[in-house]
């Protein structure tokens, strides 16, 4: 009889924000994702800042659990956009990252380097960002990844069925009760269509209850304490395998503020749990070598785990947006013949779907305009500048290349 | 304390205010529709009107004779028996360069060919009113009614309310101003128990400019009557030389709005220029007229960009409202806009709003672009933007409409009611 375990999967991501990049640079300079003004758009910046609030306190952390207790295990994505800036910014950091690897015990999961949404729209791109993703890891960490996850959890059945052909065995996905209905998110799954790979679902309420509630003082639970908690996990495992609790990296430290207590809550609480002798953690690939699948699952429409529709309208629910991409990955053709590598890379990191994200009005529509989380005024002056950097794209491509044209559509 | 009188008007409203009296305001203004030269009459007139709907008992004192249609939900008195245009002697509405530098004291209130003669005459009609009946509260539309507001009071103890639609520093658009309007202005403000400011834009001027504690001021936001704008067919033939250039691919750009040194204009044309050297279908549509239009048809002409901008005059009826359905984007250019209810009437015409950081209506929409009065770069990128892309255009235009429509005459009445309860309280204890 396998342990009960906790699947806890963390992912960390960084994107370039395209700086305050106005018509008037467009043709005259080429450096979007560089605003040295100490602004939320200024990457050094931000980066030094989550370095010192999460990645380090909670890498630290980890460092203590896997040292203190030997069934303590984590997963983690680490997006291309995140290892270069730490390279280049904190090299401490991606250190850390290097000995939580080396123990054996945490595994890396796999997705896109540039934390696209290239699956939507060109598989040729989607599976090039694949393997740049996994040859970094590989050259970084040395390890091979096998478990696959979508940029912001976006999932659905022609995903898992490219997994399974990609050679993954296993995929992660929002456990959304609409799909699940009286099924628990607490089993493996297998996705509906495939032979053999394996289907985790995030347990989303007690992974959002640290993710967005935790340090909430109007939540009826505040403050939650490592006893509490430990009590919902167990009534949740029940006599099921798992509980996977998947959230942001930056939950630990950036979302949810040291003085929230939120580091010596997960450091008590897993020492709660491992304190009875039948539960434990799993990495994502132990979770799905040890225990069979309950049953298939079908997701023929994307879902994510994002806001409470679940779905992708946060980055493509206004024209706006989907003029962006349209015309970003119109040029794909044209980027890759050029053979230009800065080029090529410029625009690849103008595919991570942070840039379409910050374009939503859903919050301005609907009056909530604090729920807009974003280092730019508006979406509007986000689509501006985007666009403005993808004119001066078609502009190098033109100039240097002679390749398509100045507009387009 | 007003006395209680239950039952009293059974049926006849079913508001707050019903089983007590009404509560009575005399309501201070200048203008009214459609007499009105500016947004102050139109803003006095919808304000009253929801005051009312919410049991306000309303006395409108204004400073000329005339007829007023749909104002039966309130009194409407004429102080004087001046003609509409003569209600500011011989001087210009908003000129208050000209204004005699006299205390009333001074002034012969016989002269009403003289502002300070009328504002007197004013003042007197005030006194009378309220010895005859005396309001709960007193509410004073900005500088012109600020000195029988303080009369008002001085004869009653009710609670005086001044509204601040502009400031001296917003009409002058310097610090320099008629000194006389700005000690009226400080006086009115000193002795306000509690002021409303239109924006922040405006309560932050009140706070430094006349140094009055932030605590005695409130800030609400004016609305726009939306089913007033309704039932109008947009007619092309109006500018059908704008409309041709449309169906070539070119964007209009507009501003509706009075030529002066406080709309920023001259910012305007510069980023005009500055656009156009970046993208080529813009042209720009100045619908208006006022003290800068040499200045800027010359200032346009230097920068080279004479062909591109169209001055229309001054408009009205017709022309005005079909400048703004021919423009595709709205530019607000005040260096000092206290609110600017003009872009909310241009985004009900569909246009996409750029708007200054130092407008106040820009505080109350969302899905507009901001920029500094001054800042002639951003503002040119923000017009090529938009005029580049159908989809940011769409988003910005269809999204600003859910906005303007939520804004509603009812709140601003309803936030007015519990602003005179309080300073009513204050006063009595």
């Amino acid at each position: 009889m396998s342990k009960r375990g906790i699947v806890l999967y963390l992912h960390v991501h960084q994107p370039l924000r395209v700086r305050k990049y106005s018509v008037f640079d467009t043709a005259e300079r080429h450096d979007y994702f560089q605003e040295h003004d100490g602004s939320d758009r200024d990457n050094q910046k931000i980066l030094h800042k989550v370095a010192d609030k999460s990645y380090r306190p909670m890498n630290a952390l980890l460092e203590k659990l896997l040292a203190t207790h030997p069934e303590f295990k984590v997963s983690l994505s680490i997006t291309g956009t995140f290892i270069e800036q730490a390279e280049k910014w904190a090299p401490d950091v991606l250190d850390s990252f290097k000995r939580l690897v080396a123990t054996g015990r945490v595994e890396i999961v796999s997705e896109t380097y540039y934390h696209s949404l290239a699956f939507f729209y060109s598989l040729e791109e989607f599976e090039r960002q694949v393997e740049m993703h996994r040859d970094k890891i590989r050259e970084l960490f040395g390890v091979e990844t096998s478990v696959f996850r979508n940029t912001e959890l976006a999932y659905n059945n022609s995903l898992a069925k490219w997994a399974e052909g990609y050679g993954f065995k296993g995929i992660l996905a929002e456990g959304w009760d609409p799909i699940l209905g009286w099924r628990s998110p607490n089993y493996v799954y297998r996705p509906v269509g495939t032979e053999k790979i394996a289907l985790l679902l995030k347990n989303y309420r007690l992974s959002d209850d640290l993710a967005f509630r935790f340090s909430n003082k109007a939540w009826e639970q505040w403050p939650l304490t490592a006893d509490t908690y430990s009590e919902w996990a167990n009534a949740s495992i029940a006599d099921s395998p798992l509980i996977n609790l998947f959230m942001d990296y930056e939950t630990f430290g950036e979302h949810q503020w040291h003085d929230t207590g939120i580091f010596d809550f997960f450091e008590n609480f897993v020492g709660k749990w491992l304190s009875n002798p039948d539960n434990t953690f799993y990495t994502t690939s132990e979770a799905i070598d040890t225990h069979d699948s309950a049953g298939e699952v079908d997701m023929p429409h994307t879902v994510t785990w994002a806001d409470a529709e679940r779905d992708l309208t946060a980055w493509l629910g206004n024209s706006m947006q989907h003029e962006a991409l349209r015309h970003l990955y119109a040029l794909e053709e044209d980027i890759l013949h050029s053979g230009d590598q800065a080029l090529v890379d410029d625009w690849r990191k103008l595919q991570t779907s942070d840039h379409v994200y910050y374009m939503c009005t859903k919050w301005f529509t609907d009056g909530d305009v604090h729920a807009y989380f974003s280092p730019y005024n508006s979406p509007y002056d986000a689509f501006l500048y985007f666009m403005n950097a993808l004119r001066d794209v078609r502009y190098r491509l033109m100039e240097s290349h002679r390749y398509g044209g100045l507009l387009d559509g | 304390m007003r006395s209680t009188n239950a039952g009293k008007k059974k049926g006849a409203s079913d508001d707050a205010w019903s089983g007590h009296d009404k509560m009575k305001i005399l309501m201070l203004g200048w203008e009214l529709p459609p007499h009105n030269s500016g947004g102050l009459g139109v803003a006095c007139y919808h304000m009253s009107k929801a005051l009312a709907i919410q049991g306000a008992s309303i006395d409108f004192v204004v400073p000329y004779t005339a007829t007023h249609p749909d104002t039966d939900f309130m009194t409407v008195h004429g102080a004087t028996h001046l003609e509409p245009l003569a209600r500011y002697g011989l001087m210009g509405a908003y000129d208050s360069k000209h204004l005699r530098q006299l205390g009333l004291d001074e002034v012969d209130m016989k002269d009403l060919h003289d502002m300070r003669g009328v504002q007197k005459r004013y003042v007197k009609f005030v006194e009378q009113l309220v010895k005859k009946q005396a309001p709960d509260a007193i509410h004073a539309h900005d500088w012109l009614t600020m000195e029988a507001g303080m009369r008002a009071k001085e004869l009653t103890n009710a609670p005086l309310i001044v509204h601040v639609h502009a400031t001296e520093f917003d009409r002058s658009g310097t610090d320099a101003g008629n000194p006389l309007v700005h000690e009226i202005e400080y006086q009115g403000l000193m002795m306000a128990d509690r002021i409303i400011a239109v924006s922040n834009v405006t309560k932050n001027i009140i706070i430094k400019k006349y140094n009055i504690p932030a605590d005695k001021i409130e800030v609400i936001y004016n609305a726009i009557d939306v089913a007033s704008l309704d039932g109008y067919d947009y007619d092309r033939r109006t500018y059908k030389y704008l409309e041709s250039l449309k169906e070539e691919g070119y964007t209009v750009v507009s501003a509706v709005t009075r030529f002066t040194i406080q709309k920023g204009l001259t910012h305007f044309i510069r980023a005009a220029a500055r656009a156009s050297e970046k993208h080529d279908r813009l042209v720009f549509l100045f619908a208006g007229d006022g003290e800068q239009r040499n200045e800027l048809i010359s200032l346009a002409a230097d920068l080279g960009i004479a062909d591109k901008v169209f001055f229309t005059g001054f408009v009205r009826g017709k022309q005005w409202r079909d400048a703004y359905n021919v423009a595709d984007i709205f530019v607000m250019s005040s260096v000092s806009e206290p609110f600017g209810l003009t872009a909310l009437e241009a985004a009900h015409y569909n246009s996409a709003l750029i708007i200054t950081k130092q407008s106040g209506v820009g505080e109350v929409l969302h899905n507009i672009f901001r920029y500094d009065f001054w800042d002639i770069d951003v503002l040119a990128d923000q017009i090529v933007g938009i005029a580049t892309s159908p989809s940011l255009a769409h988003e910005l235009r269809a999204n600003v409409k859910h906005e303007y429509a939520r804004i509603s005459w009812h709140d601003v009445a309803r936030d007015c009611m519990a602003l005179y309860a309080k300073a009513g309280s204050g006063v009595a204890a």
